[in-house]
């Protein structure tokens, strides 16, 4: 069975909650680290696991404020990662949310959605 | 300087001395400047100061957060190429600035640089600075999967973001200190009024 993932956010690095009830995996806040290699590890690993026991109709959810570009890249591993395990067969979907006036981000989200083929969705609040 | 301040505390009538200072950067639209330390538990600090500051003023959304997106790109990039032992505070300090007028914000930095890595440093930004948003995305994409540009001490990718997110040329200038070493300064100006995104 995967395992719970629960990171705590701060002012610097994002919340990153596996919600099984939900069935959502998500990721909140500023992602900001000075490691980022170090600092994604347990979700690297995390998502390793999940390729092993893919679970069906995950909900990858994307609610950032902000983040540096050194967060960019892993965030595109994970986004890679996770398409890899779609295109395997397990039906997962993305949800990239951002502040509808905040067109940096809103375009972030289209940029990553053009290089994977799983469920994109992007929503402006 | 040192002795400037010892005379003010003799003579206090010399104190408007201090204050020149202040005047000075109003004059140039300055409103805040650091010098010393770079590290991320200071950009933090400074980011929080900023949006602190930046949140109950009257400023666009989306300028706000382009605002703190390029700041901590450029005191990260500071805090990653830090030349000196970080608490040795020497003379030529890295210093970060934030400028305001009516029309605009700016970020302005400066801080020490070999000179084996000016001509990478310089060839990528002006590349960057010949790109229009479309081309700067482009090039963005091409970087972010291909991986390149990625070298620590010469522009990365943070460079090609902070033209993007700021929507105006990088402007910067490089000062020779000695045969080793030069001051790197960057300046990024982030207009206070950007077109609000229209609905396709």
């Amino acid at each position: 069975m995967l395992n719970d993932l629960n990171i705590v956010g701060t002012e610097d690095t994002p919340g990153i909650k596996f919600d099984r009830q939900k069935n959502v995996f998500e990721l909140v806040g500023r992602s900001l680290p000075e490691d980022v290699v170090s600092f994604y590890k347990p979700v690297i690993e995390w998502l390793g696991e999940l390729a092993k026991t893919p679970v069906a109709n995950l909900e990858f959810s994307f609610k950032l404020d902000y983040f540096n570009t050194a967060s960019s890249k892993l965030i595109l591993d994970i986004l890679l990662e996770v398409n890899d395990i779609f295109n395997e067969g397990t039906p997962m979907k993305v949800k990239w949310y951002f502040l509808k006036m905040d067109r940096d981000l809103e375009e972030a989200g289209e940029e990553f959605s053009e290089l994977v083929e799983i469920p994109f969705e992007l929503i402006g609040y | 300087m040192e002795e400037s301040l010892n005379k003010v505390a003799a003579n206090p009538k010399s104190l408007k001395y201090c204050f020149d200072f202040h005047q000075l950067m109003e004059q140039y639209d300055i409103i805040m400047v650091y010098a010393g330390e770079f590290s991320q538990t200071l950009t933090k600090t400074l980011l929080s100061f900023t949006e602190r500051k930046f949140n109950v003023e009257k400023i666009e959304d989306t300028v706000r957060r382009k605002i703190y997106n390029i700041m901590v790109e450029m005191l990260q990039n500071i805090s990653k190429n830090a030349l000196d032992n970080a608490h040795v505070v020497t003379r030529n300090s890295p210093v970060f600035m934030i400028g305001e007028n009516d029309s605009s914000y700016f970020l302005i930095s400066s801080n020490k640089i070999g000179n084996e890595n000016i001509p990478t440093l310089k060839s990528r930004i002006d590349e960057v600075n010949l790109l229009d948003a479309e081309g700067l995305k482009q090039l963005y994409k091409e970087v972010r999967i291909s991986g390149t540009f990625s070298k620590v001490g010469g522009a990365g990718i943070g460079v090609i973001d902070m033209a993007r997110k700021s929507e105006n040329k990088l402007v910067y200038d490089f000062s020779p200190l000695n045969d080793q070493f030069s001051m790197f300064s960057l300046f990024i100006k982030i207009s206070r009024n950007i077109d609000v995104p229209q609905e396709n």
